[in-house]
């Protein structure tokens, strides 16, 4: 696949939305099995200037033949110049992407959606919870405190994975903790090199005192994990306004127009994928809906 | 009867029915595809009309749950059968239609976006239930932030030529969902027919302009009374009512009801109540690639919330049983639609129950679960 594509379109800007632009795969880092970070930079100088993304959002990610998934930004919001998307190699369009080389070129549609509150959390207490892939969509926040650390009070990665070969970005905690924030990190099965906790997310909970009122929690992750973590943030009195959840659903569109992913009177890719969790609490328990 | 005059927007005026073929032969001359109900191959579809002869004259349809006949009574009115399982749908938001094509040459990609271009269609004898359903899909489409641009500029385009509806069917209810029998929304003209002449209401400087010139009088208040209990006797002849007074809480209030599962034991989820729907919106876009690798052209069609692919992703199907399907339909329809949208997504058509396989009835169902709740 080759750098440059010419595009004629007739149709007005919001009626371009359907359209991707290009970008070429940069960089691509192997972060676990099955799942890796590709580095995009959009071939079309105009469109790199105009790309800004918000920590929490998503792109349509586009192979000529395959088709699109959804897939949210994992980099660094500071620099939108290099946009990284974790992706685990699940379905068919995911699988072809495992397939790139650096050089290659994919269609991109984004950014999409809601994000986390980063505005409104200044001044609290930051409690990232997430399982598995669900921390990439939550990487961007932590840069984003990383970037504007003394805007934020004490903030807390609360991180599970399968095992210890599943976790994502283990060179960056270090990092990550000496510009303040606590990492806590569990697997569900260890290795016998393992010298961590063995155990699900929401037992991370346990482990630290909080400062209900005064936190903000921000999830991600497997529902069932989602679930237990909203709860253990409830159960600790933090206020269902200060606990905000990112949805994954079937997407085709991101402007609420296929139906795919609605929930309730939802439709995920524009009102979410991160909510507010009070705003989701009539539907988020009922089965299948 | 001096020629050159034109009717004033609101006015209601009377022509002779053979007068009906000039209007026709107008839209004709201004560049409009003419379409209309039809009978063809022994049903009624909506298909390109010449003359007023080509209409359904004689026909009615006897609609039931799961049932659907089209019989000639030998009737003298062109426009009295309630429509199958056709809408205008399939002119505005068409089954299939093309995104875009992106061609590899030297090995880069190459887009082609087509020009959306549709004919300017002229929707002859378009229901109040249908009108409203248009209005819906506009709520859907033509929003302020995302503009549908394949529906835009057939949408813009098209003449709309209402009726009122005198004799409705087994399933409709669209007194039920206040979009009938009386039009209620915008068209640019708006029919009614009695035994001899067609009642015309000019809604908008179109319609004025195409009843320009033809022979037309005042409508008298004999006929507009005639006109009134016609459409008073039609609202009592629904064949179906479904009480909305407690939509849409009684279904958000009780998502979890053991009913919903009851549904899904009868329904098949085959997906025809939503391609028979004139509001259904939902769509999938999907590449069809050459064999030689070269070539792919990217399609909207049409999906529906009953197709097990529809909720399917990476973590699993999030409604993987035929009865949280079925919930995710009806609870949109008449749930979650009003707060999207500020409407409901039924307009009483009927379709969903005389298409229905397994005649299963929403009007039926909403009036069960209500009596489980009681």
């Amino acid at each position: 696949m080759a750098t440059h594509v010419h595009t004629h379109s007739p149709a007005s800007p919001s009626e371009r939305l359907l359209e991707p632009v290009w970008a070429q795969v940069m960089d691509i880092t192997n972060e676990a099995e099955g799942i890796s970070t590709y580095w995009l930079k959009f071939t079309d100088p105009a469109v790199e200037a105009a790309y800004t993304f918000e920590p929490g959002q998503f792109n349509m990610v586009y192979l000529p033949g395959y088709g699109e998934a959804a897939i949210s930004i994992s980099s660094n919001p500071a620099d939108p110049t290099l946009v990284g998307h974790t992706i685990r190699f699940v379905g068919n369009v995911t699988r072809a992407i495992s397939r790139l080389k650096v050089g290659d070129v994919v269609g991109i549609r984004g950014p999409f959606g809601s994000y986390w509150p980063m505005k409104e959390m200044e001044g609290h207490d930051v409690i990232i919870a997430c399982g598995g892939i669900g921390l990439p969509p939550l990487r961007p926040a932590i840069y984003h405190i990383m970037n504007n650390r003394d805007k934020f009070g004490k903030v807390y990665l609360l991180y599970g994975a399968r095992t210890p070969k599943d976790l994502l970005y283990p060179t960056e905690f270090e990092e990550w903790e000496r510009a303040g924030i606590q990492v806590q990190v569990t697997v569900d099965r260890a290795d016998e090199d393992w010298q961590g906790q063995v155990g699900v997310v929401p037992m991370l909970f346990y482990r630290f005192r909080m400062d209900a009122p005064n936190s903000v929690v921000l999830t991600c992750g497997p529902e069932i994990m989602i679930r237990f973590v909203v709860y253990e943030g409830l159960a600790r009195r933090v206020p269902a306004e200060q606990i905000y959840v990112s949805l994954e659903r079937n997407m085709k569109c991101g402007q609420g127009s296929c139906g795919h992913c609605q929930l309730g009177p939802y439709f995920i890719c524009k009102d979410g994928p991160v909510f507010r969790f009070d705003t989701l609490q009539p539907y988020f328990n009922v089965e299948e809906f | 009867m001096p020629s050159d005059r034109s009717p004033e927007i609101g006015s209601t005026v009377s022509i002779q029915k053979q007068i009906f073929n000039t209007l026709l032969e107008k839209l004709k001359a201004q560049g409009y595809e003419v379409v209309g109900p039809h009978v063809e191959n022994e049903t009624l579809v909506y298909a390109p009309i010449q003359k007023l002869e080509d209409l359904p004259r004689g026909y009615v349809t006897e609609q039931e749950a799961g049932s659907f006949r089209l019989v000639y009574t030998g009737h003298t009115r062109y426009f009295d059968v309630i429509p199958g399982a056709q809408s205008w749908k399939q002119f505005l938001f068409p089954s299939h239609a093309n995104l875009f094509t992106l061609k590899k040459t030297d090995g880069a990609w190459e887009m082609e976006t087509p020009r959306p271009t549709a004919p300017a269609y002229a929707f002859i004898g378009v229901r109040g239930c249908e009108l409203a359903a248009i209005q819906i899909q506009d709520n859907a489409f033509l929003r302020s932030d995302f503009t549908d641009p394949i529906y835009r500029v057939t949408r813009e385009k098209a003449f709309i030529l209402a009726v009122n509806c005198m004799h409705p069917a087994g399933t409709c209810f669209c007194a039920s969902m206040g979009t009938g029998p009386r039009v209620q929304g915008d068209a640019d003209l708006t029919l009614t027919e009695l035994e001899d002449v067609f009642l015309l209401n000019v809604g908008s400087e179109l319609g004025r302009n195409i009843l320009a010139g033809l022979p037309f009088e005042s409508a008298s208040a004999f006929v507009l009374n005639a006109a009134n209990r016609g459409l008073e006797r039609a609202t009592l002849q629904m064949g179906r009512n479904m009480d909305t007074s407690d939509l849409p809480d009684l279904i958000l209030n009780n998502l979890d009801h053991p009913h919903w599962r009851a549904i899904g034991e009868r329904c098949l989820s085959c997906a025809n109540c939503t391609q028979v729907c004139p509001t259904c919106f939902c769509w999938d876009a999907t590449d069809t690639l050459s064999l030689d690798g070269n070539q792919t052209r990217r399609e909207r069609v049409w999906d529906s919330c009953f197709n097990p692919g529809y909720s399917y992703q990476a973590g699993g199907n999030t409604r993987p049983t035929i009865h949280s399907r079925y919930r995710q339909w009806m609870s949109h329809k008449l749930g979650t639609w009003k707060v999207q949208y500020g409407t409901f997504g039924c307009t009483g058509c009927g379709r969903c129950i005389t298409w229905c396989p397994a005649a299963i009835d929403i009007t039926v169902e909403v009036a069960d679960l209500r009596k489980e709740i009681r």
